[in-house]
């Protein structure tokens, strides 16, 4: 005997080179392990890109919400501080001003407007209204400084006061072609007149990025003209030396004189929307200035965010919680009538010879081969009230003409229709189990003295239950995730929570309550595949 | 040798037929009778009728003609479960998601006998088998030659009177396959049960039956205990399909009551018993055991007619020499011999001259 026979007790087994057998071992299969990766690589690439990450991104979206803090990041700031009681206060108008004005110039502000919408009816409409109004409260003090002196609604002035001369420069070297020089701000102007040299900054950079103009020849915004008053209001000028020093002296004496009108932030947003000065925009802005909420799963939970926590949705607003139940019962009711239906089908087929059986599968897989929506609507015909069965009801006199049975655009339509469309998905993995049940389980019982019922249930049934767990789960899974049929024919009562997604998807187009609901989905049909798992166990279920 | 009486038959085949496609048969006028307590074995070719017959005695299958008996009673119209016969099939037909016990129990339940009754049944049934200590194990869990013991408990725990075995040993090892046929032999006989034993391996048939029915083309070509079927094949299929054999064809030349002698097609002239010929002139097709060959002449009946023949090949198998030649045209001549101290050892290429008894050369039907 060698060393690499002896047993462990003597230390590591040793292959035949003398090194430790284990290692060896996984030498040999790292080859093939590699092999089998490359044989699978396509495919698992082409699920991770096509699949798994779409989904991951869209589950993402249930709690991703970095809408607000990247539309409104100086209010989103403030608002963290604020204790949420009355209305904030002048700081926090303010800093909404200039977040808001941007984001207009932007045509951002609709977006959060829409996304706001989902937490506050009227918030869509409010931030349109907005994003018009902003330009008027800095057109008052644009006005007052263009009456003082053109210059001020001129471009140059402005570039040269805040630009670097080496930028001026070589903007105004600009031919029109090839990229931009990058703005670049004047040194000690943003010490002397900080708004405005970052709004100006701002203005000046998104002229050249977004628009593709050069700041030398476009007058700022509106919010700019806003922010030379707040500076010039604060500022001491006198040792300035600069670029058009005159001109900004001047202004800075109207600023400073009795005659200048101005307009506090918070008066200005009052005048736009009374609605700015309730508290409850700046709660909901408040509650969903982190970059992530759990405010999608709240609402797909029927309850919702308030700055007391949170609370479940008045009555009338629940709807969500309503859908899953249905759509777990008929989801249930679809597969038990599957299951009654598929079972003398499957163990008729898998009884016959194989030419008959060839057949019957034919007819079975029939339904596969034409449209799904030529199927359902087909249904839609056959259940109407004005359809062929309820003629042929009334024909035969069975139903009243004018108690016509509502079959369709209600629960009842959606189980037939479902159940029709996936009764094949139930009947193949039962096929395929009872075709493996060697017929001489049969024979054995009866020759023990079993009678055709006895043989049935105690040795036949048992053996077919793994097909009918697999057919069970196929189609109960099909089912609860079903979107085209239900549609159709599902009318108000008989839809599922996959068409509310449906909605919010194409519709709504709110993503973020899509994701969550589907999230809530995949949990609910992970943790019943568990639960499954747990009572019948999964070795249980077998697709041949 | 049991009677064969039809008076006192336990079972009994009355002219059965058997198609499944009613155009050809597959089961040709059978008639067979066994008395109680014997080990019958239905031996034959795939194809040869044998399985049906077996199916239609379980009920399986109706017979298209004739008459089955059981105990004197027609059963044709009884279905399987109310027969009684126990079975044992090919591939044990264990019932995989019920435990061993559950399955010893399962006749017992279907017939309503109480729990404390039921369960000593399966004890005692268990331990027949020798596998008392396996009733909670599931057939998975058990080896091939041990779920073949617990399919054989299961036909016999209801104590029925007659059990019918589809080649039960067929997946089992060549060992094990030995083992068991004396097993279920030596149960079948302590227990006076009668069984009827479907295989095609004629030496499980030989070892195991009290008679052996070999089947071919539908039809029972020989009803014989094995000694009779191995040393007296009635017909060129049974003296082909029992044992080896070397067979030499020609034409019978003269016949003086039980010696006829043939005339071998390449002219050579032979000594033989007459089994199925009747007249000169018939075309025959004589058989001979390879260790009924003789070629130490001073063995032989003086006259007897003796063959030339040439040493093609010698095979040592241990026990036995195993010597093909070429005797009158037929290149597959074996003849065995024992491995015995003074036995001679031939050559490829020897010439020698071999002869037989007279009565061990049987002349039979030319197929």
């Amino acid at each position: 005997m060698t060393d690499a026979t002896q047993p462990a007790s003597r230390g590591p087994m040793l292959a035949a080179d003398g090194t430790p057998l284990k290692k060896s071992l996984s030498r040999a299969l790292r080859m093939q392990k590699m092999r089998a990766l490359a044989l699978i690589a396509p495919l698992l690439l082409f699920v991770l890109i096509t699949f798994i990450a779409p989904i991951a991104d869209m589950l993402f979206r249930s709690v991703e919400n970095q809408i607000v803090s990247n539309t409104m990041p100086r209010t989103a700031r403030l608002l963290a501080d604020w204790d949420g009681q009355g209305v904030p206060d002048e700081p926090v108008f303010e800093a909404a001003y200039y977040d808001l004005f941007l984001a207009a110039e932007r045509k951002e502000h609709t977006r959060l407007g829409s996304r706001l919408n989902y937490e506050q009816t009227g918030a869509s409409s409010l931030f349109r209204k907005s994003g018009r109004g902003l330009e008027d409260m800095g057109e008052l003090y644009q006005d007052q400084f263009t009456d003082l002196n053109g210059d001020w609604d001129e471009p140059e002035p402005w570039a040269e006061i805040f630009g670097d001369p080496e930028w001026l420069a070589e903007q105004a070297a600009w031919d029109g072609e090839g990229r931009m020089p990058r703005f670049q701000l004047r040194e000690g102007a943003e010490t002397l007149l900080p708004r405005s040299a970052e709004h100006y900054a701002a203005f000046a950079r998104f002229t050249q990025t977004e628009d593709g103009d050069s700041p030398l020849e476009e007058e700022p915004w509106s919010a700019v003209h806003t922010a030379l008053y707040q500076d010039l209001a604060a500022a001491d000028l006198s040792g300035y030396d600069g670029p058009r020093a005159e001109m900004l002296a001047a202004a800075d004496a109207l600023v400073d004189s009795p005659e200048f009108s101005r307009l506090p932030f918070t008066d200005g947003f009052a005048e736009i929307d009374e609605a700015w000065v309730q508290p409850q925009i700046w709660q909901t802005l408040k509650l969903y200035s982190p970059d992530y909420t759990p405010g999608y799963f709240l609402n797909a939970m029927d309850m919702q965010l308030t700055p007391e926590g949170m609370e479940k949705r008045p009555e009338n607003e629940r709807i969500y919680m309503l859908l899953f139940g249905r759509t777990l019962f008929m989801s249930l009711a679809i597969t038990f009538s599957c299951v009654l239906l598929a079972y003398p089908v499957a163990y008729l087929l898998s009884n016959l010879p194989s030419r008959s059986a060839n057949l019957l599968m034919i007819l079975v897989l029939l339904p596969f081969w034409t449209s799904l929506l030529v199927r359902t609507s087909a249904w839609k015909i056959m259940l109407q009230q004005q359809g062929v069965i309820n003629d042929t009801l009334v024909w035969l006199g069975l139903v009243g003409d004018d108690a016509r049975l509502a079959m369709i655009n209600n629960q009842l339509g959606t189980i037939i229709a479902m159940t029709h469309i996936l009764l094949p998905f139930m009947i193949l993995p039962m096929y395929s189990v009872m075709s493996t049940i060697p017929p001489s389980y049969v024979r054995a019982a009866k020759s023990l003295g079993a009678t055709n019922w006895t043989t049935f249930w105690r040795v036949y049934f048992p053996q077919s239950v793994p097909g009918i767990g697999a057919g069970s789960i196929l189609v109960f899974i099909l089912s609860i995730g079903y979107y085209i049929t239900p549609e159709i024919v599902g009318g108000t009562t008989g839809t599922f929570i996959s068409n509310r997604i449906a909605y919010h998807i194409s519709t709504s187009l709110n993503w973020g309550l899509a994701a969550a609901l589907g999230a809530i989905l995949l949990a609910v049909v992970l943790v019943l595949y568990w639960a499954y798992d747990r009572i019948v166990g999964i070795d249980n279920v077998k697709l041949g | 040798m049991p009677d064969t009486g039809s008076s006192d038959a336990f079972v009994a085949f009355e002219r059965v037929q058997k198609s499944y496609d009613g155009v050809s048969l597959v089961v040709k006028d059978l008639n067979l009778t066994l008395p109680k307590g014997e080990f019958l074995t239905m031996l034959g070719p795939s194809g040869s009728g044998k399985t049906t017959c077996l199916m239609m005695l379980a009920g399986f299958e109706t017979a298209t003609h004739g008459e089955i008996k059981l105990a004197g009673k027609p059963i044709n119209n009884i279905p399987p479960h109310k027969r009684g016969i126990g079975m044992v099939f090919q591939n044990y037909a264990l019932f995989p998601h019920m435990t061993v016990a559950e399955n010893l129990a399962f006749p017992l339940e279907v017939r309503k006998i109480g729990k404390s009754d039921r369960e000593a049944k399966v004890k005692r049934a268990l331990d027949m088998v020798e596998m008392g200590a396996f009733g909670g194990r599931r057939p998975a869990q058990l080896s091939g030659g041990q779920q073949q013991r617990i399919a054989l408990a299961r036909a016999l725990v209801f104590e029925p009177e007659l059990v019918l075995m589809d080649e039960p040993l067929g997946a089992l090892d060549k060992q094990l396959r030995e083992k068991m046929q004396f097993e279920i032999t030596s149960l079948a006989h302590s227990l006076g049960i009668t069984t009827v034993y479907v295989t095609h391996d004629q030496t499980e048939a030989l070892t195991m039956s009290d008679r052996v029915a070999v089947f071919n083309d539908g039809r029972i070509q020989q009803l014989a205990p094995p000694a009779e079927l191995y040393e007296e094949p009635q017909n060129s299929f049974v003296a082909q399909f029992i044992g080896e054999n070397n067979t030499l064809e020609g034409v019978v030349q003269e016949m003086r009551g039980d010696i006829c002698t043939v005339r071998l097609d390449d002219g050579e002239v032979i000594d033989a018993k007459p089994v199925n010929v009747s007249k000169v002139g018939e075309r025959t097709r004589v058989s001979i055991r390879p260790e009924r060959v003789e070629y130490n002449r001073e063995r032989l009946r003086p006259g007897a007619h003796t063959l030339k023949a040439k040493v093609l090949e010698f095979i040592y198998m241990g026990d036995i020499f195993r010597t093909r030649l070429a005797v009158a045209g037929n290149t597959d001549f074996v003849i065995k011999t024992r491995n015995a101290p003074d036995q001679v050892r031939l050559k490829p290429g020897q010439e020698i001259e071999i002869g037989w008894l007279p009565e061990d050369c049987r002349a039979l039907d030319a197929l």
